[in-house]
């Protein structure tokens, strides 16, 4: 093809072998950021703001009928709580979560990879605050609901699309923001 | 005691290293120069003390020493011997500890054998070696020592994870560290280079089986790795573009850049730079992978130990040594005399060409793994996964696979497409009619298409450098190149056809049903208990069938619950055929199991041609060690004719 040796691609300028000097100071000033930055490890759901997905979960107890997305969007706001019997911050957030049943929140559940003589037993210790009690044995509307772990408890509004996402356990000191997103959800 | 003997020899060890550094310097100045000759002898014992503490911390985890913190974290007197040895460098300080020795003992083996560079060259790179050195003990002693004593002594160790109790993941790390430590040899070379501007064909064949040795155990180690992620977790995949994965990968992809190169400037004396350039970023990948996967600023959702102390001393030794190096680079590599020319079709330019590719990959892998880091520097989250990764590199990497098949049958400095082209008509047509066959039965999604019909033409391409040679004759560097290049249409084929043609099949079965997964029937026979000594677990036995008139084959793929630490994990069963491989997991108690007696998930796969993956990564890494051989055979022979030479010349007394 070429009768003659052309020359070699033409000699790099002075700068571009300066080039790789420049890339490694960005990327060690990118890591350097990343180290001191305090490592935050909150998944939030990309579903805040947006209307809840649609699912239908069997009854995971008897007394309690189970959980279908219509039936949240029914003009009231309501307390959707992930929780498991094998988890112990659930423990720890029962009492919250009983306070908001007492003062008229109506809370919903979610129980994830469970088996109904362990929620049984974990109902009756910690006392059952919930209206109904959807059985997501496959975790499969977790997942949906863009939650990484339990406990977590949404606030979704009269039309069914989430408020607010709260990751982990509920503690005393939550229990009055959690009402004021219930009351701003009503509105 | 023991641990002490080690202190003190990792102490010894570090002071060597500085001593290597000083004398190496002041070496190459006109005042100092009868300080050079200490520097071969110094890495020599550099090396050994390194080793020396080593082996001390090798046995105290073999006695379970309690005593030392190290042991009492992350060992246990229960387990078995091999995993107790295993578990000096399953942990972060051992892990360390196992690189400064690695690369001393390189360095080390360097200056006893390495006589064919300019003594000027040599005290430049050993003393480059001992610099970098020098960090990672001090980086040992100040911040990870492993030998540190606990008081009291606990009466048990910490440690019996489960996980890492498997033969594959004990010997996995260490080989990938070999791997990356090997180039770190290669970067000593380059900044020896560097600072006496000899860049030239002896130094690349004094580079040149450090590079091959550090690629050949990256090769296995990437390899092995990605096997064991592939019947171990259970998920059916077996690449998924994690951050340590591509932590070893990059390495790899320098490292594959660094070994044409380096070929080139030792027959060609060709791309001078360019090769000095690769020398440093080959090992700058494997730190920046080490830190990565270290300080788990990119791991942080899978729960590693963070520790930002590390992390900071890290990051300083990182922009020490590379962004050292590249201001170095910048300085230098102007003033290195140009290379040999050759023409625009020629061996040199379609190496050149693929070096380009290899380092884009490298770039967008790089940018891929990062890319979440800066997202959240600017306050948003994302992860970055196949969807991105698959398309951009295999933009890169189709040109490359394309020139791959004619670049092996170019000559040196200038060639013409007409004398190659008649060879290539085998290979064209092979592409041609993969496409029709494909598009046949039943097609396939672009990239795997494009995959399928690429191996089918570079496997032919491949072997055709041996065509009309006496095979007898053939240099084992040759055959190196053509197992490696034909490995790696076997492992594309593999990869293509897995992509393409896997069957996926989740099912609830009652005990005695049966249900089809592409050419296998799978019967469902019993579900039994069955407990091991740190687990239960449910076992399904399987009866599969293959065609209709197949033998019929038990699997027993396990749901197994550790209960310390309380974990689940699914043993996969795996059947392997000269076809393809059926890859069975249990899931566990279908939902509906309350209601309709005992029905149980299964994840049923059959992937066609998948352990080709792996046998083409093998052949890849066996074509690098014919070439090491033939090149190691080479030097030998030379050198002991220089010394018959030598000898004959000292009897006739001149």
């Amino acid at each position: 093809m070429s009768a003659q040796a052309s020359p070699p691609p033409p000699k790099a300028p002075g700068y571009m072998l300066w080039l790789p000097l420049g890339l490694f100071i960005v990327f060690a000033g990118l890591l350097l950021v990343g180290l001191l930055r305090p490592a935050d490890r909150t998944v939030t759901s990309a579903l805040v703001g947006k209307a809840m997905p649609q699912f239908a979960l069997p009854p995971a107890l008897p007394d309690r009928p189970g959980l279908r997305s219509s039936a949240l969007a029914d003009g009231k706001p309501h307390l959707v709580n992930i929780f498991a019997s094998w988890c112990i911050p659930c423990r720890v957030e029962a009492p919250q979560l009983g306070a908001l049943a007492k003062a008229g929140v109506s809370i919903e559940g979610i129980s994830v990879r469970d088996t109904r003589a362990d929620l049984q037993a974990f109902l009756a210790q910690n006392g059952n605050p919930f209206q109904r009690i959807g059985a997501d044995d496959d975790g499969q509307v977790q997942l949906a609901l863009g939650s990484s772990g339990v406990p977590e408890t949404y606030v979704v509004d009269g039309e069914g699309v989430i408020v607010y996402q709260h990751i982990g356990e509920i503690r005393p000191e939550h229990v009055d923001m959690l009402l004021g997103k219930l009351k701003e959800a009503q509105q | 005691m023991i641990a002490e003997l080690g202190l003190a020899a990792l102490w010894l060890a570090a002071a060597l290293a500085a001593l290597q550094l000083v004398a190496g310097v002041l070496g190459l100045t006109v005042r100092g120069a009868s300080l050079g000759d200490a520097v071969r002898p110094v890495a020599i014992v550099q090396g050994l003390l390194a080793l020396l503490a080593f082996a001390c911390l090798v046995y105290v985890f073999a006695v379970t020493d309690l005593s030392v913190k190290l042991v009492a974290l992350n060992s246990h007197s229960m387990k078995p011997l091999i995993y107790k040895i295993a578990g000096t460098w399953g942990n972060h300080e051992g892990s360390m500890l196992l690189w400064v020795t690695v690369m001393g003992l390189g360095g080390g083996f360097v200056a006893l054998v390495e006589r064919r560079l300019p003594e000027r060259t040599m005290l430049a790179t050993l003393a480059g070696q001992a610099f970098v050195s020098l960090g990672f003990y001090g980086f040992l002693l100040i911040a990870s020592n492993p030998f540190e004593r606990l008081s009291p002594v606990p009466a048990e160790g910490n440690g019996l994870n489960p996980l890492l109790q498997d033969l594959g993941l004990a010997f996995h790390p260490p080989t990938l560290y070999l791997g990356y430590v090997g180039l770190s040899i290669a970067f000593s070379f380059a900044i020896g280079a560097l600072v006496t501007r000899e860049v030239g064909p002896a130094f690349a064949r004094a580079m040149r089986p450090w590079v091959l040795g550090a690629w050949i155990f990256l090769t296995i180690g990437i390899t092995a790795g990605s096997y064991w992620a592939y019947y171990e977790l259970g998920w059916g995949g077996w690449w998924f573009w994690d951050p340590v994965e591509n932590a070893s990968l990059m390495p790899w992809l320098a490292a594959t850049a660094l070994l044409h190169s380096v070929s080139v400037l030792a027959s060609r004396d060709a791309l001078r730079a360019w090769t000095i350039m690769l020398g440093v970023i080959a090992f700058s990948m494997s730190m920046i992978g080490t830190f990565l996967v270290r300080s788990g600023i990119l791991t942080s959702v899978h729960a590693f130990a963070v520790d930002p102390q590390r992390g900071t001393f890290i990051l300083v030794l990182l922009a020490i040594y590379i962004g050292g190096a590249l201001a170095l680079f910048g300085l230098r590599a102007g003033t290195v005399a140009e290379g040999e020319r050759f023409a625009p079709v020629s061996r040199e330019a379609a190496l050149v060409f693929n070096n380009v590719m290899l380092c884009a990959i490298l770039g967008i892998v790089l940018f891929g793994t990062l890319y979440p880091l800066l997202a959240e520097a600017m306050g948003a989250k994302v992860s970055v996964g196949p969807p991105y990764f698959n398309p951009m590199s295999a933009l890169f990497a189709v040109p490359m696979l394309v020139v791959l098949m004619v670049g092996p049958l170019l000559r040196w400095r200038r060639d013409t497409f007409a004398r190659v082209g008649r060879l290539l008509v085998i290979p064209a047509m092979l592409v041609i009619a993969a496409g029709i066959l494909v598009v046949v039965i039943g097609g396939a999604p672009l990239l795997p298409f494009i995959g399928l019909v690429l191996a089918a033409g570079l496997a032919w391409a491949s072997v055709l450098p041996l065509k009309g040679r006496n095979l007898r004759r053939v240099p084992l560097p040759v055959w190196g190149m053509v197992i490696a290049h034909f490995g790696i249409a076997v492992s594309l084929f593999g990869m293509s056809s897995e992509s393409a043609f896997s069957i996926e099949k989740l099912v609830a079965l009652r005990a005695g049903e049966v249900t089809q997964v592409g050419p296998w029937d799978v019967k469902l026979d019993s579900v039994e208990p069955v407990a091991g000594p740190n687990w239960t677990a449910l076992e399904a036995r399987l009866l599969v069938r293959y065609g209709d008139d197949g033998k019929v084959t038990q699997m027993l793929p396990q749901a197994r619950g550790f209960w310390a630490p309380p974990q689940q994990t699914s043993e996969s069963a795996l059947l392997t055929r000269w076809n393809g491989q059926l890859y069975t997991v249990l899931g566990g108690e279908a939902p509906a199991a309350r209601q309709a007696g005992d029905r149980w998930q299964l994840r049923l796969w059959w992937k066609p041609f998948a352990p080709l993956i792996w046998g083409g990564g093998l052949l890849i890494a066996l074509g690098g060690v014919l070439a090491l051989l033939g090149r190691a055979a080479a030097d030998l022979k030379r050198i002991s004719v220089k010394d018959k030479i030598a000898s004959r010349r000292e009897r006739q007394g001149r």
